[in-house]
């Protein structure tokens, strides 16, 4: 008896998706870790306006960042502080179909707090955030870097300071993806020249995600 | 398949963590329908036998067999045939007793028909069909343990593993767990079970093996003996190794 890929990876996201509608865990935390941060830069920024201008895909995507972070460790710490993990690596399923339905329930929950941040960025930085092109970017950006986030955070959530030791493993590692990120977005909003960059995006992500998906069955053993 | 084959080959199996050697050159046989104790002090390497068994851990060296599958090369056909009640219930607190059953159920690939008509059984079986829609984080330590043995029995597995699985027990609870073990060995399930409780070990299984430091010190029938006897069995073979 076993269970095929997109069956166990549905399996998984939906787990998730009904674990967190019913706790709240992990959209809780990262929604209200964001708000306060784009109202704190806001606040921060607001006498400079130039700054402020040349600063909102900044303050966008270290938000997203901080917050994914927060939701990593979250929905990985389900897993593991009670074992449940090994419940998962008893059932007759590819440890890829794991990764597959742990990064698409992460990618749900970073989703929303795009929905809920975007508009309010919107209003409050007076820019342009709604756009089509920039929405395919943040898409783009976030995808990548929950693959990375949901690889490392299966590595660290097995240890005690891993509240710490995920963004120090993290940011490192997505640097080239968040950077190329921020330019796409700069020129999205700027209007000056953002194809390369997303296109850029695109190959990194598109790098990342096939990393992490060759990587994870390794990450799963001791 | 023979009804005496073995359904579990263990062959010079060794496992370390980091330099510190957990199992030492294990050379076993389980009969298929077998049942099987497993005794020793704390870090004898119970649980690490379990661990490596259910694939939850590779070997250093050595073979398993199981089914006639071969770890880790096989493992998901290894893994389809093991239920496993480990010290943690592996169950997920914020999904009702339901919702779990119904996602391990998917995860090994159960029709939906299936898997609702196994799970009213099981719920049954476990005596927490009233409980069915109460979340997980509600549950005593002692309702825990039998939704995981629900869980562990859900796929109907050949090879059923124990680890101290009377730890935290209520009576009633312990009384609802001996019943269950006693239908499996009933049902021909190849069952393994390790603990401290030296006393229920003789009506657990006929067999005994004491691992010793990573080792097997003993390996026999135990029918009959007190659990004074098994006693000295698991310290002095500690004391010896």
């Amino acid at each position: 008896m076993s269970t095929g890929f997109p069956s166990a990876v549905l399996a998984i996201v939906r787990k998730d998706l009904r674990a967190e509608l019913r706790s709240r865990d992990v959209i809780s935390v990262t929604a209200m870790f964001a708000l306060l941060s784009i109202l704190v830069f806001s606040f921060a920024l607001e006498l400079d306006k130039v700054a402020r201008e040349e600063a909102v895909s900044g303050v966008l995507w270290v938000t997203l960042v901080y917050a994914s972070i927060l939701g990593f460790n979250r929905s990985l710490a389900l897993e593991s502080d009670r074992g449940v993990l090994d419940g998962l690596l008893l059932a007759p399923i590819s440890r890829s179909a794991i990764f597959l339905g742990k990064l698409l329930g992460n990618f749900a929950f970073t989703l929303i707090v795009l929905v809920v941040i975007l508009p309010l960025m919107h209003v409050l930085y007076n820019k342009p955030l709604l756009s089509g092109w920039l929405i395919v970017t943040a898409v783009i950006g976030i995808f990548g870097f929950c693959a990375i986030g949901t690889l490392l955070a299966t590595m660290t959530v097995q240890t005690r300071a891993r509240e710490a030791l995920l963004p120090i493993a993290l940011l490192p590692v997505a640097l080239p993806l968040l950077l190329t990120a921020v330019r796409a977005t700069n020129g999205i909003l700027r209007d000056t020249e953002w194809q390369v960059w997303l296109q850029i995006l695109c190959g990194i992500g598109v790098i990342y995600f096939v990393m992490c998906w060759l990587l994870y069955g390794y990450v799963l053993e001791e | 398949m023979n009804d005496v084959a073995p359904i579990i080959e263990i062959a010079n199996l060794s496992k370390a963590f980091g330099l510190r050697p957990a199992l030492q050159g294990l050379d076993l046989q389980i009969m298929r329908g077998e049942s099987v104790v497993l005794l020793g002090q704390n870090g004898s390497g119970k649980s690490t036998l379990l661990r490596l068994l259910a694939g939850l851990s590779k070997p250093t060296a050595g073979i398993i067999r199981i089914g006639g599958w071969e770890m880790p090369k096989e493992a998901m056909a290894v893994r389809a045939q093991i239920g496993l009640v480990a010290h943690q219930p592996l169950l997920y607190d914020n999904l009702s007793a339901r919702e779990n059953l119904e996602f391990f159920g998917r995860l090994y690939g159960m029709a939906a028909a299936e898997r609702e008509s196994r799970m009213a059984e099981l719920l049954d079986r476990v005596a927490l069909r009233r409980r069915a829609d109460s979340l997980v984080r509600d549950f005593s330590r002692g309702m825990q343990q039998r939704l995981s043995i629900a869980r562990a029995l859900l796929h109907e597995p050949d090879v059923l593993l124990f680890d101290e699985p009377y730890t935290g027990l209520d009576q009633a609870a312990v009384e609802l767990l001996d019943e269950l073990l006693g239908s499996a060995r009933q049902r021909g399930r190849t069952v393994i079970v390790s603990t401290h409780q030296l006393e229920r070990a003789p009506a657990l299984a006929a067999r005994a093996i004491v691992l010793s430091r990573g080792r097997i010190s003993f390996d026999g029938a135990i029918e009959g003996q007190t659990s004074g006897e098994l006693g000295a069995l698991v310290n002095l073979d500690a004391a010896f190794a």
